[in-house]
């Protein structure tokens, strides 16, 4: 089973159901994404503005994901998939659910960079911030790149990203106590920081989950909690 | 829709949205999810995302090659799970001839003890021609040859001195219309254990046909009016009436060849459940053209093509990760 094609079925409506949620999960994807750099930079710019716009566009995504899970039922109810379309149909009602975390996530982000833009105090932390921002934006765009081609090879590789990712968690949780204890008038602030990488750290686990999805629906093997 | 038809659109969607980005995603907000006809809308809710990343991630969707992957050549073999260590039934290297035409290549397999086994495949792929071999149906083709070794528990189906009579009391089987005798169902039941001597005295008889209605699943919709001609009954009932009769003759195998495409939903719904039972005493091989009835019932499902077994495995598995490509375009709707 090296391909992987929604396409050529007897019934032509289904290959554009199968089409139409997969295109609008990747115009998801793609939302996610852009979310998520902005939630970033508004930290490390002390952003407000574009954080209040992070805030309010995470609507949009929720609506997405309820719009895409129904065409899965629909999907589900009229057609009965088997095999590949099976997977693809289930994959995608999971993806939506990890798209939206880490949506929730991204908006989580911009509260935080709310509240730190009001505090303007110093920059610790934003080193941090911006290093492990930059590693799981790069994860994700990996997973949604490997979804777009099925590449079950590239999200394999995205798979390891994640261990990275928890590793610089650490790091950057060691930094972020010595910055605490160095100076504790710093503590409030640092917290924020702190709930920043946490949220980063548990979308590179969303992540993650994308690309076991990915295996799944071309392998038709499920790789998680191996 | 092929991916290249949306991509054009939607970029140009994008262009133009891109400026007025945030406005429209408040606007899109509140799009109702009718799959066909929201799509426009959906897709200016991520302008900048999709001219950011999504145009170098548009969908690069391999192509399936229907030429290609539909081919089978004369070396095909079939994948997968042919074979059981609890066998009931073992056919090997069988081949079938109607006249000049092959229409079973070498096939080789078992059906497990206390099994469902469902065989599925597009018109004219052999099933049917197959599962008729297994009780000799198809000696009464004219023209038909069978060639290769079926057995059941080790003793050979086609060894000459067998008396057929005895073997399809053995192995029963139930057709796609239901035909009951034109007689009462009591005597559609009954027949056949008195014919084979399987009831001492009128009691016995009795006991068989009750139990055989009973296992059928239709005895306390006609136990008022056994006496009753058969052919009176609802389709579904009929349906179940030549169960009923198949298995008085206490059969070790029985053999069903689309059994319910005759029947509506609910009396379909009846004789799944029915299978489902019948396996716990019964070792059955059941021809569908319902993939979902396969899905359904069966144990292990067989791939026919074009007179080859292309693939057999557990029912969960060819419905969820088919090994064989065709098995894969078959069950998913491509052809067939």
């Amino acid at each position: 089973m090296a391909k992987m094609s929604f396409e050529n079925h007897i019934m032509k409506q289904f290959d554009e159901e199968l089409e139409e949620i997969r295109t609008r999960l990747m115009e998801m994807g793609g939302k996610v994404e852009q979310q998520l750099q902005n939630a970033v930079k508004a930290v490390t710019d002390a952003d407000s503005k574009l954080a209040e716009e992070v805030i309010s566009g995470d609507q949009s995504i929720d609506s997405m994901e309820v719009d895409i899970d129904e065409a899965c039922i629909l999907i589900i109810a009229r057609r009965q998939p088997a095999a590949s379309d099976l997977r693809l149909v289930m994959m995608v009602t999971k993806a939506v659910n990890d798209l939206e975390r880490i949506g929730d996530e991204a908006k989580k982000i911009a509260n935080h960079a709310v509240i730190l833009a009001e505090q303007s105090g110093s920059a610790e932390g934003y080193t941090e911030v911006r290093h492990m921002g930059a590693s799981v934006t790069r994860m994700l765009a990996n997973a949604l790149d490997a979804f777009a081609r099925f590449d079950v090879d590239a999200a394999m590789r995205t798979l390891e990203e994640d261990k990275q990712i928890d590793l610089e968690y650490k790091t950057a949780l060691r930094e972020l106590v010595t910055y605490m204890m160095e100076d504790p008038r710093s503590i409030s602030r640092v917290i924020n920081v702190l709930w920043v990488i946490r949220s980063l750290e548990r979308i590179g686990d969303h992540a993650k989950n994308l690309c076991e999805q990915i295996v799944f629906v071309v392998k038709g093997k499920d790789i998680r909690h191996q | 829709m092929s991916p290249a038809d949306t991509a054009k659109p939607a970029k140009a969607a994008s262009k133009a949205a891109s400026k007025s980005a945030p406005k429209k995603v408040a606007k899109a907000k509140t799009a109702v999810p009718k799959v066909k006809k929201t799509e426009p809308k959906v897709k200016k809710t991520e302008p900048k995302a999709k001219k950011a990343v999504a145009k170098t991630r548009k969908a690069v969707a391999p192509q399936f090659k229907a030429g290609q992957s539909l081919d089978i050549d004369d070396q095909q073999i079939t994948v997968g799970k042919s074979f059981s260590d609890n066998a009931k039934m073992t056919m090997r290297n069988i081949d079938v001839y109607y006249g000049d035409k092959q229409a079973i290549h070498d096939v080789s397999i078992d059906i497990a003890k206390n099994e469902v086994m469902a065989m599925i495949g597009p018109s004219g792929c052999g099933k049917s021609t197959f599962l008729r071999t297994l009780n000799r149906m198809n000696d009464t083709v004219e023209g038909c040859r069978v060639e290769g070794d079926i057995c059941m528990d080790g003793e050979n189906l086609y060894a000459p001195k067998l008396d057929v009579v005895e073997l399809r009391a053995r192995v029963g089987m139930v057709f796609q219309k239901p035909n009951p005798f034109p007689k009462s169902i009591y005597e559609n039941v009954a027949y056949g254990p008195k014919i084979h001597g399987l009831a001492d005295s009128r009691v016995d008889l009795d006991e068989i046909v009750e139990n055989s209605l009973r296992k059928a699943s239709l005895w306390e919709e006609v136990k008022e009016r056994l006496h009753q001609p058969g052919t009176g009954l609802s389709g579904g009932q009929q349906q179940r009436l030549c169960i009923a009769r198949a298995i008085a003759v206490s059969p070790e195998v029985i053999l069903m060849d689309e059994p319910c495409s005759a029947l509506d939903p609910i009396a379909t719904a009846k004789i799944e459940e029915l299978i489902e039972e019948l396996s716990e005493n019964f070792t059955i091989a059941i021809v569908t053209h319902s993939m979902q009835q396969a899905a359904r019932v069966s144990h292990r499902t067989a791939y026919f093509h074009l007179g080859k077994l292309i693939e057999v495995n557990p029912t969960e598995q060819v419905f969820t990760m088919p090994e064989h490509q065709l098995t894969e375009a078959y069950i998913t709707g491509r052809f067939g």
